[in-house]
């Protein structure tokens, strides 16, 4: 190593100012731009056995992109990603990559200075490829196979894309009216936006592969009617199922599941409501319970539209908090109020059953339990009221159950996710699955890896091209 | 691909019959089962019950009636119009099996999703003794139809134009107290209708079932914005029903929740009216 030394510090990314973005549904990210991305890649070691890689679910050759940045030759990087992972724009915005790629970063770990921005790097050139117009993929010679895709979430877009590129024909039966599935009825605008979506479910059409729309498999056709037509099935249909607390007050109006609110918001633009039919509360008092991503993303949209005052209860501590780091900075600065170690106990109404407000206990944090983390206990007769006129239950969802309700040899687990080994094969010969449906709710990258593995698993099971 | 309509009539005042071309849908669908539609990129999903179905001919036939935005702007559309997306079928079909004596009941453009199921409970060897009902004669339809899926047919309007003069629930009250053996009923209807036919079986423990229509966004299980309560238990009426059984029905629960968004569907159609051309 050279004397030379390199600046510790990663560039700050640009940020829409807080007073500013609380208002709008526009990206709160800037992004990198050029000089600050080269300048960024330069400060990359370019490490000879790079831990990074194996800190990325999908193994994106990081080294060699960020390389290809310094350079300047920002079409080369593209290539490079686009090579083990099919939605960069994607994962550049929403990987957890403070967990994940950047985690393991040689410079982070050995206390030299910030990790690379390895996400925000990835962003700039799939943002510089989408500018410059993507160049339309070259197609393989068709196999003559035939492969059904169920749910065109993260996990069966890349199994999709993946097995078109094998020359695999390839058909995606989605039950909504839109490709994407969390990354359009889940994640808002502001963090993800759906053109941006769009334009990487547009490439994926162009590999050749056919998208069904408006089609919900287990009502349209069941998987052993897929099978007569298809020669392998994966099933990526994601964990959509809302849960409640099962408290008193959770049906009374102005209560929502964060999956409806979101969906409100975001598939149905709610935000642009009269403009778009589709109308949401705008509470003058939102109460969003739960501390996760999908938390933040409700409370962050719910101050958006206008709700003068948004709190957090969460049961156990900032510490605690599943969100990303990121995400629960970006909704402090917003002035998301966080009442942490705070649990629900009942949802107030009126006589017309409207939502009033929500009674609450405090809690605190006692030896952890099996799974490592504290467990929360009430403090006695500390029992207080919440005032609000719209609550969101953001505690999680299990596996949809359409497809192995209408599918009986399909063999499920306790919480109804199916059982799938490490290939993504099903106890049904032909059907694989893989991403949240399999995992329980996950990350988008692990479902693209998964999608991926399967794909290639698909790939074997159907013995490639047919004999003409 | 949008979805084609191949004919379109208003039946009576502000009810209006579609069919629809949806090929796989009309191949798969039963009585009972809804599709959720939205007509174009600023849509809202709505859902309305499969009236009728001709696998042969690939299409699905809706009945609505224009209360709001999207069913008044889906009133506008003509036989060669499409609509964006339609999803289906929905929902878990109805029980058609060999019960015994049925009596179906229809309200208002409830006649509509009950004609399938009466047809259905008639080919599968029942008795079914229908009562359809109307505020006024000249908003009742589909009585020939209900006539020939049904072994007797009563027809009531509030105002006596047509028919008893009264409520189909004085009509559900008489045939129960005939004498005659009622093995089950079926109503469909607005909820003050069905809560009324559930207040009148319940005495003699007549098996009850009705068809409950909450606000939905998916129709998949995905939201529960279709909340019910019946037996003390939420539900999601888009995968658990639409049909449960009325005894158990929290329909007070049914009805202040339809009224959510009462001051955004005035707001949705003052919008609509400031954006029409003024000619
Ligand atoms: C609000 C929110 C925020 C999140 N934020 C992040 C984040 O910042 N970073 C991150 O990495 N992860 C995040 N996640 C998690 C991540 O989005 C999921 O792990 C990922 O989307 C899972 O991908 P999937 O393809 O398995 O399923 P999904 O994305 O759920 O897609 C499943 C698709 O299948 C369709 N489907 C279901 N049943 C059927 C059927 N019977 N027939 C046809 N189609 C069907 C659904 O409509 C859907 O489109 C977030 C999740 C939520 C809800
Ligand atoms: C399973 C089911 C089957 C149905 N079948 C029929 C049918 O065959 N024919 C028919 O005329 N109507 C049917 N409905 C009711 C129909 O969906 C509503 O009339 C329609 O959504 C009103 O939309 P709008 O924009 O015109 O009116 P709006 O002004 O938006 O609403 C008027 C009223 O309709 C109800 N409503 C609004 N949005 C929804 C929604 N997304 N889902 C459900 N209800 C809503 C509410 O009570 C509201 O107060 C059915 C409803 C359900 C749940
Ligand atoms: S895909 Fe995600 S984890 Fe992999 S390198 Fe990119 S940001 Fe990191
Ligand atoms: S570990 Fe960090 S410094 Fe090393 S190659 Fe990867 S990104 Fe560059
Ligand atoms: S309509 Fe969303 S769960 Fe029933």
């Amino acid at each position: 190593m050279t004397t030379e030394s390199k600046p510790e510090k990663r560039p700050e990314m640009a940020k829409q100012l807080p007073s500013e973005r609380r208002s709008n549904f526009e990206e709160v990210a800037l992004g990198y731009n050029r000089h600050e991305a080269v300048a960024e890649a330069k400060r990359c070691l370019d490490c000879k056995k790079p831990p990074c890689i194996k800190g990325c679910p999908v193994g994106v050759d990081i080294p060699r992109f960020i390389r290809q940045i310094a350079e300047e030759d920002f079409d080369s990087a593209a290539l490079t990603l686009k090579s083990t992972n099919s939605l960069p724009a994607i994962c550049g915005r929403v990987c957890p990559q403070e967990t994940q790629c950047e985690a393991v970063c040689v410079l982070g770990k050995s206390g030299k200075g910030d990790p690379i921005a390895i996400g925000g790097l990835e962003r700039f050139v799939a943002d510089y490829e989408m500018e410059s117009g993507v160049a339309a993929p070259d197609l393989p010679a068709p196999t003559g196979r035939r492969v059904a895709v169920v749910g065109a979430g993260p996990a069966g877009l890349t199994a999709a894309a993946e097995l078109a590129k094998m020359g695999h024909a390839v058909t995606v039966f989605e039950s909504l009216h839109a490709a994407g599935g969390v990354l359009v009825y889940g994640i808002p605008e502001f963090r993800l936006p759906k053109s941006i979506v769009a334009a990487e479910v547009d490439f994926i059409r162009r590999l050749g592969v056919d998208m069904l729309l408006n089609s919900v498999i287990g009502k349209i056709s069941t998987v052993d009617e897929l099978l007569f037509r298809y020669d392998a099935v994966f099933l990526g249909t994601g964990a959509g199922l809302p849960s409640f607390l099962g408290i008193d007050g959770e049906n009374l109006n102005g209560v929502y599941s964060a999956n409806e609110f979101l969906t409100r918001v975001n598939l149905m633009k709610a935000y642009l409501f009269p403009e778009f039919d589709t109308p949401v509360k705008k509470g003058r008092r939102t109460i969003v319970v739960g501390g996760g991503n999908v938390a933040m993303d409700a409370a962050r949209c719910a101050l958006r539209l206008g709700a003068g005052e948004v709190t957090i209860v969460y049961r156990r501590g900032e510490d605690e908090l599943p969100a990303r780091v990121e995400e629960v900075l970006n909704a402090k600065e917003e002035g998301i109020i966080f009442r942490l170690l705070t649990n629900p106990i009942r949802i107030l109404g009126d006589e017309n059953n409207w939502v009033t407000g929500m009674e609450c206990i405090n809690m605190e944090l006692c030896e952890p339990d099996e799974s490592g983390r504290c467990r929360p206990v009430p403090v006695p007769e500390t029992e207080h009221t919440i005032p609000a006129d719209v609550v969101i239950i953001a505690i999680g969802t299990s596996p949809n159950p359409l497809v192995s309700m209408t599918t009986p040899d399909l063999e499920t687990a306790r919480y109804g996710t199916i059982m799938a080994d490490e290939t993504g094969a099903t106890s049904k010969p032909g059907v694989f699955a893989g991403g949240d449906i399999v995992t329980g709710s996950a990350t988008v990258i692990s479902a693209m890896g998964a999608g991926k593995v399967a794909a290639k698993a698909i790939d074997e099971y159907i013995g490639g091209a047919v004999r003409l | 691909m949008p979805f084609t309509i191949r004919e379109k009539q208003e039946l009576v005042p502000t009810i209006h019959q579609m069919d629809v071309a949806a090929p796989l849908v009309a191949e798969k669908a039963m009585p009972g089962q809804f599709v959720i539609l939205r007509i174009d990129e600023c849509g809202e999903r709505i859902p309305l019950t499969i009236a009728d179905f001709d696998a042969a001919d690939k299409t699905v036939t809706l009945i609505f009636q224009e209360i709001g935005k999207t069913t008044r702007q889906l009133a506008s559309l003509d036989a060669g119009d499409s609509i964006a997306d339609l999803a289906g079928p929905l929902g878990r079909a109805s029980a058609i099996e060999r019960f015994g004596t049925v009596v179906c009941v229809g309200g208002g453009v409830g006649i509509a999703p009950i004609f399938p199921i009466a047809r259905g409970l008639m080919e599968a060897g029942n008795r079914v003794i229908s009562i359809i009902g109307a505020r006024s004669a000249d908003i009742l339809f589909w009585e020939e139809r209900m006539e020939e899926a049904s072994s007797k047919l009563y027809v009531t309007t509030d105002d006596g134009t047509k028919g008893h003069h009264g409520f189909v629930t004085d009509i559900v009250q008489n045939v129960i107290e005939s004498g005659e053996r009622i093995d089950r009923v079926i109503a469909i209807g607005p909820p003050v209708m069905m809560r009324a036919v559930a207040g009148v079986t319940k005495p003699f423990g007549v098996k009850t079932v009705v068809s409950l229509n909450p606000i939905m966004v998916d129709g998949t299980g995905m939201c529960g914005a279709c909340r019910v309560l019946v037996g003390g238990v939420t539900k999601f009426a888009c995968v658990d029903g639409p049909e449960f059984d009325a005894h158990e029905v929290d329909f007070t629960l049914l009805m202040s929740r339809l009224a959510m968004y009462l001051p955004e569907e005035k707001e949705a159609l003052d919008y609509e009216a400031a954006a029409e051309p003024t000619i």
